[in-house]
């Protein structure tokens, strides 16, 4: 559906990206990660045909989107990130706007505005003026235009940004559903969205792509990948000495108070030692007030993967 | 096609669904009631060769609203656009730069020229109600908004170019007016410039709106202009369009 090759692009003194190759296939919801400036937004723009790249090509259902732009486009929903709007339409006349914009008319047109109304939630507020609603109906809004042509590939640049939890649960849902239809490539700082609805995850950081794979395996591949913690008395026995011979046990770490014993156990990613460290305390008479797995998550790998030496 | 009718479609409504243009409308309405009057009341004094007609197109007040109002026509066009950043859903549908262009000139163009049409009922009651001969043949009457027409696009796309020159409206006022007004006084030159050759004052008199106006009131309908405007509004067209694409391409 997507495919992007050598992709560069580049302002007067600054490069936004450089040499991005990945490929998005046909149903997959992929989210495309990184900081602020990292390219995220250059890249979304290029795809959608609002800027052209410096050099390399992009491909969106095989149409190359600067020689190829009108076709290209037919096949793409975008939603920027800054969600403009025409704030003296209400939101019945945008709709019918854009959908008439994207090639759709007479009972098409209206059946698919009220479709894209009712997926959305805008049914309440059709008649509203777009400059009088919230930020949450701004988005569902930009978001019901991206969808009312019903596209291949939705593109959506930060769609939760700015929303209250309430909403952000909302559009998360919308977005897994859509997933069932639609190739979705969307980026986001939010990353327990991304392990929650996303296939796969691009992550880019200053213009070049660190690591593209699923959740499970980003998160299984850094090194703070798994952390047990537990507190226990253990009689007159060294826990550091006794658990590190546990196997898969990577590292121990304790501190006492009051007569417990904190141990902080690194262990190898996708493993549960739990059941072990209990049959131990079980033998050695030891008393377990805390047994706790600590998982990795995506944001240790952001981090780890993207950390500025500042 | 279909595309190019439903972004004029949209630009129309955002003139007629905002209260500045019946502002403007009212004000222009006011100011041409105005000179028709003094017109009249110019005519009652002495017997003239002049018509109405005549009086009226070639006054100080015809020649003040017709410049003023297309910087306010047409500010807004682009440059809201561009502030807003509604450019982005704009051009990433699948529309073509050239039909955005034509769509936002031909909307300042419809509304310029209901900014005129009311005032044609002056002419036409008037030369029912009394005498024929005061407004003269019926070519004086429509010749001169055959001109406010031709001139108009040349105006309109001037403003246009204004627009799309820069994302601020208070500025692209400023560039369209400017423009304006130069090329309106464009046979001042011959009195800055010292050696005021004859070729200088042919060209500058080819070009005078003021002259165009004066013998189009006449009646006289000299078919230069319609060469001479039409293809100028298509020129400064084609540079909007490529300075719209330049500026899109440099986001």
């Amino acid at each position: 559906m997507i495919k992007v090759e050598q992709l560069t692009k580049r302002y007067p003194g600054v490069v936004a990206i450089q040499d991005l190759s990945f490929e998005v296939d046909k149903g997959e919801i992929v989210g495309f990660l990184g900081p602020n400036g990292a390219g995220k937004s250059t890249t979304m723009r290029i795809l959608s045909s609002f800027v052209p790249p410096t050099f390399g090509r992009a491909y969106i259902a095989g149409h190359d989107v600067f020689r190829d732009s009108l076709k290209a486009r037919r096949h793409l929903g975008y939603l920027p990130e800054s969600v403009p709007l025409y704030g003296d339409m209400r939101v019945n006349e945008y709709l019918r706007y854009r959908g008439s914009l994207k090639g759709l008319s007479g009972k098409k047109l209206q059946n698919r505005a009220d479709a894209v109304k009712e997926l959305c939630g805008l049914k309440e507020i059709e008649h509203k003026l777009i400059a009088s609603l919230s930020k949450g109906y701004r988005q569902r809004v930009g978001l019901a235009e991206a969808l009312i042509h019903e596209p291949d590939l939705l593109i959506l640049d930060e769609p939760t940004i700015g929303l209250d939890p309430n909403q952000i649960r909302h559009v998360r849902e919308l977005i897994k559903s859509l997933g069932k239809r639609h190739t979705i490539l969307l980026s986001t700082h939010i990353l327990s969205e991304v392990e929650v609805t996303c296939s796969r995850v691009i992550i880019i950081h200053r213009g070049k792509i660190e690591a593209s794979d699923t959740p499970e395996n980003l998160v299984g591949r850094i090194r703070t990948s798994g952390t047990i913690r537990v507190e226990a008395t253990t009689g007159s026995d060294d826990p550091v000495e006794v658990l590190e011979r546990i196997d898969g046990v990577k590292s121990v770490v304790a501190n006492q108070e009051d007569g417990w014993h904190r141990c902080l156990i690194r262990v190898e990613a996708n493993s549960d030692l739990r059941e072990d460290i209990f049959r131990l305390a079980v033998e050695r008479r030891w008393k377990i007030r805390e047994l706790t797995q600590e998982r990795a998550t995506l944001e240790d790998v952001f981090v780890e993967l993207t950390h500025t030496d500042n | 096609m279909k595309r190019l009718f439903t972004l004029l479609q949209r630009e129309l409504s955002v003139f007629y669904y905002s209260p500045i243009a019946y502002i403007v409308l009212f004000l222009f309405l006011i100011l041409n009631g105005l000179s028709f009057w003094f017109a009249i009341a110019l005519l009652n004094r002495a017997p003239s060769e002049n018509t109405v007609v005549q009086v009226f197109f070639n006054s100080a007040f015809f020649w003040i609203s017709y410049l003023l109002v297309f910087p306010v026509i047409t500010m807004r066009s682009f440059a809201e656009e561009f502030k807003l950043g509604t450019i982005e859903t704009l051009m990433t549908a699948p529309v073509r730069d050239w039909e955005v262009v034509a769509s936002k000139f031909m909307a300042a163009m419809l509304f310029y020229l209901s900014l005129w049409l009311p005032s044609l009922f002056y002419f036409l009651i008037f030369g029912w109600l009394g005498n024929r001969s005061a407004i003269g043949s019926a070519a004086q009457v429509w010749a001169p908004y055959l001109l406010l027409l031709v001139m108009g696009t040349f105006n309109v796309a001037l403003g246009c170019l204004a627009s799309a020159m820069t994302s601020d409206q208070i500025v692209a006022a400023m560039i369209s007016l400017m423009l304006t007004i130069g090329f309106f006084f464009v046979t001042l030159i011959n009195y800055v410039v010292n050696s005021s050759s004859p070729i200088l004052r042919e060209m500058t008199a080819y070009v005078a709106q003021l002259d165009h106006m004066d013998s189009f009131s006449r009646g006289v309908v000299d078919s230069r202009v319609f060469v001479f405007y039409p293809s100028m509004a298509f020129l400064l067209l084609f540079i909007t369009y490529q300075i719209f694409q330049y500026r899109r391409w440099k986001v």
